[in-house]
């Protein structure tokens, strides 16, 4: 099964070396891993997209929260939440494809934020399967270079990962 | 007041009232040992390796309820101590390790002796530091001591650069430590602590395994209190040895691999298992499905909530201190002055009473050869079963474990977790300075202690009139085991060729060595050594080289499926 899970660890140098390090030694999937400061600049704030059966899933919720300078640990698949990701997706864009481009961007909500006379970057968000359906829906042989930041997670209404 | 980083450091180590930093100098620590120069209260310990630094400070550990500190260079220093610290962490031992680094500035610059030790000792430490300013050395080292003896202990290495060492700072040593992201629960549900006394009330089977959680917890006491309240019987893994008086008859010995037939055919076959500080480890459960074949209600103390359904579902979780969760129990039953099924209980102790008649310890001694048990069975006769006793990693460490019997807890040591040959004569180093008066014997093999051997010089020039048990078989023994009953008797690189005269090699570092080879003088041998009250003794014992350890659970077996003898093959 597939989780979604949130941290808030200590801004240290070294702490995502901590998690990635968790991770690898004990054999653990990472699907995607997101970090970055939050609005206290004392704690950072992870998304970790994993894979793994109930017990696994419990054991790295356990050995995230034995590391000492991991604060709080939340699984937020467990419940409603809200997933989005960015992608920065540059195509070909000449000739009539350019026409087409631009719909199908309009038509995924993506905004073009650059363009030249033969390409343009398209700004993407939403959750994952958004994403790639939207690289499904393009002709992929025009698609010259694709960033995503991974998912970043946060639960519904009064669900809050806070100190 | 205003002093230099290093003088810092010293005054912390005095702050937390260190008696002995065990380490080995270099140019990164040189500031230092400056300062350890300067002051008496902190004694230093030289090694000659700083492996054995590390082993020796984690030994003086065991042997104590305090945590073990060493100092370290830079580069080859930090290298030579990852197995030190990853043999701590493997057993949750507390440590402070302190290890000079490269200049700040060149950090990252492929500098002379520069590693990169809080990367190298990530993955097997509880915590690691790094300090970058003299201002943050006291916190540091603060929480560094905080974090190795609280939850769950483990080592914590400190990494301070050299001039950083040289900086001057004000120091004012912490009170207190707050740290909103570590917070370790000690006091167990008591919800769950009545449900696990509940069951065990109602239980028809039930037993008791415990582990290294109650040495580490100080909780002999209390739990000889409550078996003994509730009759039950007891396990103590290899870890957790002396946790439970081995001569009590509640005692049913060690568990697991190389444990006996009535422990490992009692955890099987209870009803209601309650697992205090014991981690499920494979060598004491075997083979996970087989061990799930047999329905039972499993009740698990632990402080570490990671150990608990890790590798074996449990029914009652109990987060806790060991000791905290067990004089809760105390105070619950003493109240309600409810009891057990003392019925169910007779016939079950009737049927472990059967297993134990097998008599699984029983060995074929002999007239013309020494028998490695008798060896240890003499050792513990002579000593009245009261010395400290480390160990080895090999067959000579299950005769031990097997045939010294521990009615104290913290007078076992030796390598559970990492099984690291090479501990034995530091963890007696580390005992004997703990233990000035004490007796303290180290149970080795030929090849183990050459792992470490050069420790015989720190010895001498330290007085440690440690006596040293060589189990002499000229086999790397534990291999030669596997070898014989599992690779049809090639014995790759098992037999050591070469071998010093360790008699010999003793008396060239200014001890006493003896060589025995008839069982009629091994008692003698012994005696002697231990007569011998200033001296560190090498006993040198030439022992039968075909001996093998059993009982024996072959790996991925069940803990039913023992052999018991050489018999049974
Ligand atoms: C050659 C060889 C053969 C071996 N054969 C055997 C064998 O036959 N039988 C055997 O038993 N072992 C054997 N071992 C040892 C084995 O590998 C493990 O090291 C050992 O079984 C683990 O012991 P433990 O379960 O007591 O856990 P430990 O490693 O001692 O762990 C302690 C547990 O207690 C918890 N704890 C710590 N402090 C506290 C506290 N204050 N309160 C509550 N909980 C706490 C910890 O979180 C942990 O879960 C062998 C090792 C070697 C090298
Ligand atoms: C550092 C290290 N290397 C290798 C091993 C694997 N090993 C386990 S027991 C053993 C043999 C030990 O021989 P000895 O010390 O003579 O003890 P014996 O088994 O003969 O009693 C070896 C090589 C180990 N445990 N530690
Ligand atoms: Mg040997």
């Amino acid at each position: 099964m597939r989780h979604v899970i949130a941290l808030l660890i200590e801004n240290e140098s070294g702490a995502l070396s901590r998690v990635s390090g968790l991770f690898s030694a004990r054999g653990y999937n990472i699907e995607s891993l997101t970090v970055a400061a939050t609005e206290d600049p004392s704690l950072s704030r992870m998304s970790i997209v994993t894979i793994g059966s109930d017990d696994i899933i419990e054991q790295i919720t356990k050995q995230l929260n034995k590391l000492v300078e991991v604060v709080k640990v939340v699984d937020i698949s467990e419940s409603a939440h809200i997933e989005r990701e960015l992608m920065l997706i540059k195509v070909r864009a000449t000739g009539k494809d350019r026409d087409e481009m631009k719909r199908m961007a309009d038509i995924f909500r993506g905004r073009i934020i650059d363009a030249t006379d033969s390409s343009y970057v398209i700004e993407l968000t939403g959750n994952q399967t958004k994403l790639d359906s939207f690289i499904g829906a393009i002709d992929t042989g025009l698609i010259l270079e694709t960033v995503r930041s991974g998912i970043a997670g946060i639960g519904r209404g009064d669900r809050i990962l806070k100190l | 007041m205003v002093l230099t980083g290093a003088e810092i450091v010293i005054r912390c180590l005095q702050e937390e009232k260190v008696e002995y930093v065990f380490g080995y100098p270099g140019g990164a620590v040189l500031f230092i040992y400056d300062a350890l120069f300067q002051q008496e209260q902190v004694r230093h310990v030289l090694v000659r390796h700083e492996q054995a630094a590390i082993h020796a400070a984690d030994g003086f550990a065991r042997s104590t309820q305090k945590v073990g500190c060493a100092l370290v260079t830079s580069g080859p220093g930090a290298t030579n101590a990852v197995t030190g610290i990853a043999t701590a962490f493997c057993d949750s031992v507390p440590m402070v390790i302190i290890s000079g680094q490269v200049p700040t500035a060149a950090i990252g610059q492929d500098a002379f002796q520069e590693v990169d030790t809080v990367g190298i000792t990530r993955p097997c430490v509880k915590h690691n530091f790094l300090v970058k300013d003299a201002k943050d050395i006291a916190s540091t080292i603060k929480k560094a001591f905080y974090l190795a003896k609280t939850g769950r202990p483990g080592p914590v290495v400190v990494d301070i650069p050299k001039d950083v060492t040289a900086q001057k700072a004000e120091f004012a040593y912490p009170q207190t430590v707050e740290m909103r992201s570590y917070n370790p629960v000690v006091k167990g549900h008591q919800g769950q602590i009545k449900k696990a006394l509940k069951l065990l009330r109602e239980a028809k089977r039930p037993m008791i395994y415990t582990g290294g959680g109650v040495i580490l917890s100080d909780a002999a006491e209390a739990l000889t209190q409550l078996t003994r309240k509730l009759g039950l019987p007891i396990t103590n893994t290899l870890m957790g040895l002396g946790g439970y008086p081995a001569s009590d008859p509640q005692y049913l010995g060690m568990p697991g691999m190389h444990g006996t037939y009535e422990a490992n055919m009692s955890m099987h076959f209870s009803d209601v298992l309650v697992a205090i500080g014991a981690r499920f480890d494979d060598r004491v459960i075997g083979d996970p499905n087989h061990f799930a074949q047999e329905p039972r209600k499993i009740i698990h103390i632990d402080i570490d909530p990671s150990s608990i359904s890790k590798r074996v579902k449990v029914d009652v979780p109990i987060v806790g201190d060991v000791k905290e969760v067990l004089e809760d129990m105390l105070r619950l039953l003493e109240a309600s002055g409810e009891t057990t099924d003392k019925e169910a209980l007779a016939t079950w102790w009737k049927q472990i009473d059967e297993w134990r008649s097998r008599d699984c310890m029983k060995y074929r001694n002999s007239d013309e050869i020494i028998k490695p048990q008798f060896v240890v069975q003499k050792l513990w006769e002579v000593t009245g079963g009261d010395a400290f006793v480390t160990s080895d990693v090999g067959q000579h460490q299950m005769w031990a474990a097997q045939y010294y019997r521990f009615d104290k807890p913290r007078r076992w040591l030796n390598s559970g977790g990492l099984g690291t040959m090479g501990v034995g004569l530091p963890y007696a180093m580390g005992a004997q300075l703990a233990h000035p008066g004490s007796p303290v014997a180290c149970i080795t093999g030929e090849a183990s202690i050459q792992m470490c051997i050069q420790e015989l010089s720190t010895c001498k020039q330290f007085r440690l009139p440690i006596k040293i048990c060589n189990l002499n078989n000229r086999y790397l023994g534990m291999v030669r085991q596997w070898q014989e009953l599992f690779h049809g008797g090639r014995y790759s690189e098992s037999y050591m060729d070469s071998l010093p005269d360790f008699a010999k090699l003793a008396e060239a570092y200014g001890h006493v060595g003896i060589q025995v080879k008839e069982p009629r003088d091994v008692e003698g041998a012994i005696r002697e050594a231990f007569s011998r009250k200033n001296d560190l003794v090498f006993l040198d014992f030439l022992v039968d080289q075909t001996e093998n350890v059993y009982p024996m659970v072959q790996g991925g077996k069940g803990l039913t499926e023992m052999i018991l003898s050489a018999e049974d093959l």
